[in-house]
C-alpha cells in the first residue's frame, strides 16, 4: 500500500550541518511529520523535531517544506507528486539548535516587553460587560498559535539580523492589535507602543506573514495596516473619542477584510 | 558535580499547561520565588488542545444553574466515586477562576447581554461551558501565560530582571524529585535543547503534568503524556488512586490512520450533532442505562426540541457521560453496524447550517478538512474512541493539593479523586484552574510553616545523574521507539476501553517483561537535542503508569465510568466504597492496596433523591442516609435546614 518516497532533511546544527537524503515508506493520508516521525524510528533515531498536538493547534512543527514555511503536520503528503523530492530544512530566520530545531526565544524575549492587558479599574471580576461583535476583533488574533512562521517570514528580519533589535515582528503587531482592540484594555497608548517600542514603521506591507499564517489571520489588513495609522487621527478626533467612552469600539474598519490577499 | 547547574527556588512547578501556570500565578502573588518547568516550549503545553470548553455554574445562560446543580452533575458523571470535597471545591469555585481569567485579558464568546457564553456538554443540565469558539484551551493557556509575563514584567519595573521571582525553564525534563528525611528537597532534570543537567533546591515541588495517554497507542494526547508526574510521585513515596479509571474520549478521528485518536470535540454534539451507524440509525437511544433514564430523551422529536426548549424536554443520549457513550460505539462497531473505517458516523452537516458550523465549529472543520478531506458541512465525521483522559493520579488533600510526601503537591490531571471513575467534559478546564490555584497557595503556605529547609544529598543528585545517563552506556539494546510501540499495543490490546481477567493478568505479565526490555534500551549517541534519549528516559514512567492501570483494573471486579470488565459486567454498591492505590517499591514494582472512599457528607447527600442515591450506595450507606435525614429534618422542624444555608 505505501510507496517510496525520497527526502532530504537537514542534520546539523548552527556552524555545521548538511541536506541528508531518505529513502522513505510513505502510507495514504499521511503528512510531512508522520515521515519525519518513521525516520526516527528506523532510520535516524537521534533526528531533532519539535512537535505536539500533531493537529494544527499548538504550533511546535514549523519548519520549510520545499523552501515554504509550514507545518510539518498540516503538510499533507498528497500535496507532492510522487516522484517529487520532499526537502525539510528549519526555520531559516533563527539559529538552528540541532536538525530541524531552532531557537525561537527571539519571540519570547519580544513578547516579554510587549505591556501586558491593563484590566479596567472599577470592573469586578465576574463584572465585565462586552458584545460579541467587539471582542471578535480581538479574538481573530487570539487563534494565534504561535508557530513563528510569520516572524520567519518576514524579510525584516528574514536575512537582517541586525534589525532583531528594533523589530518585534508580526506575531507581536497582531498582539498590539489585540490589545489595542480590546474592549476593556486601560491603555491608550497601543498604536504609539507599536511605533515607538515595536518597530512597526519598519513593515512595508508585503503580506508575506498573512500568506504563511496556518490560521488565516489577516495579519496585514486587520492588525498592522491599522496600527500603523497615523497616531493623530484617533488622538484628536472627538467624535471618536466620545464613542470610544460610550460604546467601548475602537475606530476600526467595520467589518475585517474577507478571504486571503496576495 | 561541576557540570550540573544549581538553582534555589521557594517554589518548583514542573508543568505548564493549565494546572501548572495557574499555581505558579499563585505561588508568585504570595511573594515565593517560583520556577515553572516546561517540557516543551512555553505556551505548547496539552491544554492547548482542549476545544470544547471550561465548566462554571455562572448562570449566564440559564440561570436555574448554581453550585448544587454543577456538584450533582459531576458525582453522576464519576458515578459516585469523586472525592466530594474536591467536587464540592471544584463546582462552587470554577465562576470566580474563570471571571478571574478575564483580568487577565480572556476574551470568551458572549451572550447578549455581553456576559460569557455558555455551552451545552455531556452530563451537564444547564448550558455550562464558557468557551471561546471550538479553541477555548488555546484561550486558556495563551491567558495565563501572558499573566506570568505581566507579573515578569512588574518584577522587570521593581527589580530590572523579568526572571527575579518567576522563571519558565523551557524544554526542560525534570527525571527525578529528591527527598530527604522523607520531605522534598529538590528536583533533577535536564535542558532537552542541550542536554546539560538542572538541579533544583527547593522545599516544595508542585506536579501538574498532566496525563498519561503515550502509554496507549490510539490517544487524543501529545508525546509529552507520558506518566512523568504519576511516576515521579510513586517513586517519592506518594500514592495513586483511581488508576483503572482511564476516560476513551467517544470521539477520536479513525481515518486517515496517521490522525487516528485525535479528538473531535465534544461540541460537535452540544452544539447539535448526532451519532449514527451504518443503517443511519440514532442508534444511543439503545444505551441509555437505568441511572440515567429519567433525564435522558426517549425519542428523537424530544432529543432535538430539547436545544431550543430545555425546561421542556429532556436532553438527547448523545450528550450522556463520555464513558457510556463510548462503549456504546464500541458496541455498534463489534455487532458489524460500524462505519467503513472501523468508526461511526458523526453527523452535524444535515442538522445545522454550514455557517452554523463554521461559526461555532472552526478548527473542526479545518481539521476535518485539512487531514482527510472531509467537509463536514456536506457530509458525517468518522469516529470512534480514543484513550484521552486518566481520571487517576496522586492522592491529594482536596484543600490545599498536598500529597503524602510533605512538600509535594499535586494539581490538575495528575491528581487524582476530583473525577472519580468518569470526568465530564468541560470539568477539566475548570479543575486545572481551581487546583492549581490551591496547589500554589498549598505550597506557599507550606514553605511559610517550614522551620528548615531539607538539604539535598549528593548522593541522590549523583544517582540520578547516572540514572539519567544510563541509555548512553549500553550497547545492543533494542530501539526505544520500538519498545515504545511495543508498550502502547499490548495496553490498547490488554488493557482498553473493555477489559476482561485474563487480559489484564496477561498485560501484566507483558509488562513484566518489558520492564527488562526498557532496562536495556540504548540511546543515539550525543546529549544535544536528542529524542531517542529522551524517549528512553520517558519509556520508564510510562511502563510504571501502564503497570499502575493494568494492576488496578485487574483488582476491581465490576464496571463503572472508565472502567469496564466483561466479566463483571455491573457497577457494584460495595466496590463503590473502595480506593484502590498504588504504591512502588524501590525497584519500581508497583503495587496495589485497598483503602475507603471518603464519605459524603449529609448535607451533600441530600443534593439527591433518595431513589437516586439508592442506585449508588450500599443498604448499609442507605440506612444511615434515612437515619441522619430523619434526626436532621426533626431538628430542622426547630430551625433552618442545613440544605437551605447552603443554597445561599
Amino acid at each position: 500500500m505505501g510507496t517510496q518516497r525520497h527526502f532530504r532533511v537537514w542534520r546539523g546544527d548552527d556552524d555545521n550541518g548538511e541536506l541528508v537524503d531518505f529513502d522513505v515508506e510513505v502510507n495514504e493520508g499521511e503528512v510531512v511529520l508522520d515521515i519525519i516521525h518513521r525516520l526516527q524510528a528506523t532510520q535516524a533515531p537521534d533526528l531533532a523535531v519539535r512537535w505536539n498536538c500533531k493537529a494544527g493547534k499548538c504550533g511546535s512543527c514549523s519548519a520549510e517544506i520545499n523552501g515554504m514555511p509550514k507545518l510539518m503536520c498540516m503538510t499533507r503528503m498528497n500535496t507532492f507528486a510522487e516522484d517529487e523530492t520532499v526537502t525539510v530544512t528549519p526555520l531559516r530566520t533563527f539559529p538552528v539548535i540541532r536538525d530541524l530545531v531552532t531557537d525561537v526565544s527571539f519571540n519570547y524575549r519580544k513578547a516579554q516587553q510587549m505591556p501586558a492587558f491593563d484590566p479596567p479599574e472599577g470592573v469586578a471580576p465576574g463584572e465585565y460587560r462586552m458584545q460579541q461583535v467587539d471582542v471578535e476583533r480581538s479574538q481573530e488574533f487570539r487563534k494565534c498559535i504561535e508557530c513563528f512562521l510569520c516572524q520567519n517570514t518576514c524579510h525584516v528580519v528574514r536575512d537582517h539580523e541586525e534589525n532583531k533589535t528594533a523589530f518585534s515582528g508580526p506575531r507581536l503587531f497582531i498582539r498590539a492589535a489585540e490589545l489595542d482592540m480590546h474592549p476593556l484594555d486601560a491603555r491608550e497608548d497601543r498604536k504609539e507602543l507599536a511605533q515607538a517600542e515595536q518597530g512597526i514603521g519598519y513593515c512595508n506591507i508585503t503580506k508575506c506573514c498573512t500568506e504563511v499564517c496556518p490560521e488565516g489571520i489577516h495579519i496585514t489588513d486587520n492588525a498592522i495596516i491599522p496600527m500603523k495609522e497615523r497616531v493623530v487621527d484617533r488622538r484628536y478626533d472627538p467624535i471618536f473619542w466620545l464613542g470610544r467612552k460610550i460604546f467601548r469600539r475602537p475606530g476600526m474598519p467595520e467589518k475585517p477584510a474577507e478571504g486571503r490577499r496576495g | 558535580m561541576t557540570d550540573i547547574e544549581r538553582h534555589s527556588y521557594d517554589v518548583v512547578v514542573i508543568g505548564a499547561g493549565g494546572a501548572g501556570l495557574r499555581a505558579a500565578i499563585e505561588a508568585r502573588l504570595a511573594g515565593k520565588k517560583t520556577a515553572i518547568i516546561c517540557k516543551s516550549l512555553f505556551g505548547k503545553a496539552h491544554t492547548v488542545m482542549a476545544e470544547g470548553g471550561a465548566a462554571a455554574a455562572m448562570g449566564n445562560v440559564n440561570p436555574n444553574d448554581n453550585w448544587q446543580v454543577h456538584f450533582r452533575d459531576t458525582m453522576r458523571g464519576g458515578k459516585f466515586m469523586n472525592h466530594w470535597r474536591m467536587a464540592e471545591l471544584h463546582a462552587k469555585e470554577a465562576p470566580e477562576r474563570i471571571w478571574e481569567l478575564e483580568t487577565y485579558g480572556a476574551l470568551f464568546d458572549r451572550t447578549p447581554e455581553g456576559k460569557i457564553s455558555q455551552r451545552n456538554f455531556g452530563g451537564h443540565e444547564y448550558p455550562r461551558l464558557a468557551h471561546v469558539g471550538d479553541r477555548t484551551g488555546l484561550e486558556l493557556i495563551r491567558t495565563l501565560q501572558q499573566k506570568i509575563v505581566s507579573l515578569q514584567q512588574e518584577d522587570y519595573a521593581a527589580t530590572g530582571d523579568y526572571e527575579a521571582n518567576i522563571r519558565v525553564f523551557a524544554e526542560t525534563t525534570i527525571t527525578e524529585l529528591l527527598t530527604t528525611g522523607g520531605s522534598i528537597s529538590g528536583c533533577f532534570g535536564y535542558y532537552r535543547e542541550s542536554g546539560d543537567f538542572l538541579l533544583f533546591e527547593t522545599p516544595t515541588v508542585v506536579l501538574a503534568t498532566g496525563g498519561i495517554g503515550k502509554s496507549f497507542k490510539v490517544t487524543s494526547n501529545s508525546w509529552e503524556y507520558t506518566g512523568d508526574g504519576h511516576a515521579l510521585a510513586l517513586r517519592a513515596g506518594a500514592k495513586l488512586l483511581n488508576m483503572e479509571f482511564v476516560q476513551f474520549h467517544p470521539t477520536g478521528m479513525v481515518w486517515p490512520p496517521s490522525v487516528k485518536g485525535i479528538l473531535v470535540t465534544e461540541s460537535v454534539r452540544g452544539d447539535g450533532g448526532v451519532l449514527r451507524n451504518a443503517d443511519g440509525k440514532r442508534f444511543m437511544f439503545d444505551y441509555v442505562p437505568d441511572v440515567f433514564r429519567k433525564q435522558y430523551a426517549e425519542t428523537e422529536e424530544e432529543g432535538d426540541r430539547w436545544y431550543t426548549d430545555p425546561d421542556n424536554n429532556r436532553r438527547p443520549p448523545e450528550l450522556l457521560p463520555r464513558d457510556e457513550v463510548a462503549r456504546a460505539i464500541n458496541a455498534e462497531v463489534k455487532a458489524g453496524r460500524g462505519s467503513p473505517r472501523g468508526g461511526v458516523f458523526l453527523d452535524i452537516a444535515s442538522r445545522r447550517s454550514a455557517e452554523f458550523i463554521h461559526k461555532r465549529l472552526p478548527s473542526m472543520y479545518h481539521q476535518f478538512k485539512e487531514l482527510a478531506d472531509v467537509d463536514i458541512t456536506k457530509e458525517p465525521m468518522e469516529v470512534g474512541p480514543t484513550c484521552h483522559y486518566v481520571m487517576g493520579g496522586v492522592e491529594v488533600d482536596p484543600d490545599t493539593g498536598a500529597a503524602s510526601v510533605p512538600g509535594l503537591f499535586a494539581a490538575g490531571e495528575v491528581s487524582g479523586g476530583m473525577h472519580g471513575s468518569n470526568r465530564l467534559g468541560g470539568n477539566s478546564l475548570s479543575d486545572l484552574l481551581v487546583f492549581g490555584k490551591r496547589a500554589g497557595e498549598g505550597a506557599a503556605s507550606y514553605v511559610d510553616g517550614l522551620p528548615a529547609r531539607p538539604a539535598v544529598a549528593e548522593a541522590d543528585v549523583t544517582a540520578a545523574r547516572k540514572t539519567a545517563l544510563a541509555p548512553f552506556d549500553r550497547t545492543g539494546g533494542p530501539s526505544p521507539y520500538e519498545v515504545h510501540a511495543e508498550l502502547q499495543q499490548t495496553l490498547n490490546d490488554l488493557v482498553g476501553i473493555i477489559r476482561k481477567e485474563s487480559e489484564l493478568s496477561a498485560a501484566v505479565d507483558r509488562i513484566a517483561e518489558l520492564r527488562k526490555r526498557i532496562e536495556t534500551v540504548a540511546a543515539p549517541s550525543g546529549r544535544r537535542y536528542n529524542p531517542g534519549w529522551h524517549l528512553c528516559l520517558d519509556l520508564r514512567n510510562m511502563l510504571m503508569v501502564g503497570e499502575c492501570v493494568a494492576r488496578a483494573a485487574l483488582e476491581r471486579q465490576e464496571s463503572r465510568g472508565g472502567h469496564t470488565r466483561d466479566d463483571y459486567p455491573d457497577m457494584s454498591a460495595e466496590w463503590r466504597q473502595v480506593n484502590l492505590v498504588c504504591t512502588a517499591n524501590d525497584t519500581g514494582e508497583v503495587t496495589v492496596a485497598r483503602q475507603p472512599l471518603p464519605e459524603m457528607p449529609l448535607r451533600l447527600q441530600q443534593l439527591f433523591d433518595r431513589a437516586e442515591l439508592a442506585k449508588y450506595l450500599t443498604e448499609d450507606e442507605l440506612a444511615g442516609f434515612d437515619a441522619a435525614a430523619k434526626s436532621t429534618s426533626d431538628s430542622a422542624d426547630a430551625s433552618t435546614p442545613a440544605t437551605k444555608e447552603e443554597e445561599k
